[in-house]
């Protein structure tokens, strides 16, 4: 059996989704039923004391059937990502969190070094960490030696929908890791989230490839089918690539020789 | 008196609880995280801690997100 743990908790899906930019809640409601997922992100952020019009975002998950993993996404520090995680579990009353460090504005790329710091805080005060980190080894190493349930590497920038860039490097840090590998960001359609899977990825995580096409429940439900094709691909063990051509009929008993 | 209420200043008239504030301005208790003076309070521990003049209180939930 197939199964997918992270700290202990079996997941159905293989495939994890944002709840951030779908052009209304119910077009969001449809996607996560069509992607086949039990784990969906969210944000943290200040409630709008002047309107509080404002729908909330947890009418609209029904949490018997999603696990909310809540995220420290727009984090510049280990400090702001912990105080984040802290909120984020008070508000939901689990104790997981997406870690993000974000180092950089405009690639949005972690800041690994006090990405493994608040690793390291969270840990030790009982969360499940999932850390978004670049897809480096040896900094993947170290999350996970700071006690990361899983590591999230990047497959390229949020939300650039390039696919994924390094697939060596994701190759290796699957090898390396005692720890299941979700690839995080990147995915731009179905066969980036299948690469993924073909990789020996875990599972994918993705928001905008999703809530950003022009019909995110189709999508959604491509990226269902791409994540198990690319795994069931990874599991039954791929052909070796070669520069010229094998016959797939007999080469013998041909008419005429 | 005025606290500082996530990032602001807002006047309210106190000391209050944190579940008092909540229901002064209108928000479900179950839906949000609260801080108070930079320490994460426990749902269970809304009913005793006060917020008094100068105090920073950061009220959080959840919105959409990757």
């Amino acid at each position: 059996m197939d199964t997918f743990s992270i700290a202990g908790k079996t997941f159905a899906s293989r495939l994890i989704i944002g709840t951030g930019k779908y052009p209304s809640h119910p077009v969001m409601v449809k996607a996560h039923e069509a992607s086949g997922a039990d784990m969906v992100t969210v944000a943290v952020r200040r409630v709008n004391i002047s309107d509080r019009s404002k729908e909330s975002l947890l009418d609209y998950i029904d949490t018997s059937k999603y696990f909310i993993l809540p995220n420290t996404a727009g984090c510049y520090t280990a400090d702001d990502a912990v105080r984040t995680a802290r909120l984020g579990r008070e508000a939901g009353l689990s104790h997981w969190v997406k870690l993000e460090v974000i180092g950089d504005e405009r690639t949005l790329f972690p800041d690994n070094e006090a990405l493994i710091e608040a690793t390291r805080v969270l840990v030790r005060e009982g969360f499940v960490v999932l850390p978004y980190t670049s897809d480096d080894p040896v900094v993947c190493r170290k999350l996970e030696d700071a006690g990361a349930a899983a590591v999230m590497p990047l497959g390229a920038p949020i939300g650039s929908g390039l696919g994924i860039q390094n697939p060596n490097n994701i190759r290796i840090i699957r090898e390396f890791s005692r720890v299941p590998v979700i690839v995080d960001a990147g995915v731009g359609t179905a066969s980036d989230a299948a690469f993924a899977m073909e990789l020996g990825a875990d599972g994918v995580l993705m928001n905008t490839a999703i809530a950003g096409a022009q019909d995110p429940a189709a999508m959604a439900e491509a990226m269902k089918f791409a994540v198990r094709a690319g795994r069931l691909a990874y599991l039954a063990g791929r052909i070796p690539r070669k520069l010229y051509a094998t016959a797939s009929s007999p080469i013998e008993g041909l008419v005429g020789r | 008196m005025t606290i500082t209420l996530n990032g602001d200043p807002f006047d309210v008239s106190g000391p209050l609880t944190v579940s008092q504030l909540l229901v002064a301005l209108d928000i479900d208790a179950r839906r949000v995280a609260v801080e108070h003076n930079l320490v994460v309070l426990k749902r269970t521990a809304f009913d005793a801690a006060i917020v008094r003049e100068g105090d920073q209180v950061e009220i959080v939930n959840f919105v959409g997100g990757g």
